[in-house]
């Protein structure tokens, strides 16, 4: 019978794997969280196939990193055994729904990113890797448009929905900046082709954004302190709430099965 | 709140196989780009379409079903009117 944490024998590559489905679960995890609770029953299905979608990614990534570890882990494993400190994904995806407008905006400020982060990962020396880039594209690519579309209503909308929308500004900025760092697990991949450098996507990320904020009126920010550490497992305050109850049942409960 | 902007609009997809749009349903929207992508999230989730058509629900015309027998009942006596009488010849093949 399994139980306990787990620990991962983190090699460049198994590490640079595990960041981006973690990323992907994360996320994902955050968008069901709405499941009966969303404003509209399209919403509803929205914001679930987006999740979906993503816990998707997350599981071609895990099984991959699975395979390339090689240590008897498994998608399970690594998404409910492992600890929070053993978690790697942005700070940015870990943050709390919120309201509506705050779940709208991480989505846009992550998908803008992830969107041309996939498409230029289907250029990896990594077969596997650019097998799920592909297809994550085109998922990632109508997050784009579907966010961005309700950026723009509720940012030149009504006078709450503005306001929502600057509160949600405020409080997610500041993790903007983790989207584009690198380190030495970046730089060991990039070599090898197999990943790429997260700066080469700041540019056009920053006209993605600028763009859909002008459309919905409302002001990019200066850039402040950048919060980070999600990469290297120091995390907000926020996600280990999340995964004591994404992970209570496997852990009260190791190996059920229904 | 939301409800004061949001009309109802008639969905139609067309299938990979299909010829034609077929009614699928309908859903709520403010404008046409959300129907658009709404019609995608709820009627497209187990790889029926290929092309989407939303109208909104006001702008479709219907026949006032009380008027059923007036409309519909003079045609299912006219049988001269269906082409079954003629035989075709096998060189023309399917028509």
């Amino acid at each position: 019978m399994a139980s306990g944490s787990i620990y991962v024998t983190e090699t460049p590559l198994v590490s640079y794997v595990l960041r981006r489905a973690d990323d992907a679960l994360v996320l994902g995890h955050r968008l069901s969280e709405w499941c009966g609770r969303a404003p509209t029953m399209e919403e509803e299905l929205a914001l679930a196939n987006m999740g979906l979608d993503l816990i998707g990614q997350a599981r071609s990534l895990y099984s991959h990193a699975a395979a390339v570890e090689a240590a008897g882990h498994d998608e399970d494993a690594y998404a409910y055994r492992r600890d929070e400190r053993g978690y790697r994904n942005l700070l940015l995806v870990e943050q709390p729904n919120g309201d509506f407008a705050c779940t709208i905006l991480r989505q846009f400020l992550y998908a803008a990113f992830a969107e041309p982060y996939w498409r230029a990962m289907t250029a990896s020396c990594d077969s596997t890797l650019a097998a799920i880039a592909a297809k994550a594209e085109k998922e990632m690519a109508y997050h784009v448009r579907h966010s961005a579309e309700w950026a723009i209503r509720l940012g030149n909308g009504t006078a709450e929905s503005r306001a929502r929308m600057e509160a949600a500004l405020e409080r997610l900025w500041t993790f903007t900046g983790e989207l584009f760092e690198a380190d030495g697990i970046d730089e060991a991949v990039i070599v090898h082709g197999i990943g790429i450098a997260p700066h080469t996507l700041h540019h056009g990320w920053r006209e993605t954004v600028a763009r859909v904020f002008a459309q919905a009126t409302l002001i990019l920010p200066k850039d402040g302190y950048m919060r980070k550490g999600g990469r290297r497992g120091q995390h907000s305050e926020h996600l280990g709430h999340m995964l004591a109850e994404m992970q209570y049942l496997q852990r009260a409960l190791p190996d059920a099965t229904w | 709140m939301l409800e004061t902007k949001s009309q109802l609009w008639e969905v139609f997809i067309r299938s990979r196989n299909g010829l034609a749009h077929k009614h699928v349903g309908s859903l709520h929207a403010s404008d046409t780009t959300l129907a658009l992508q709404a019609a995608r999230d709820i009627y497209t989730r187990r790889g029926e379409g290929l092309s989407i058509w939303v109208v909104p629900s006001n702008d479709i015309a219907a026949s006032d079903p009380a008027d059923k027998d007036m409309m519909f009942e003079p045609t299912a006596s006219k049988i001269y009117r269906h082409p079954t009488f003629y035989e075709v010849p096998d060189e023309v093949g399917h028509m």
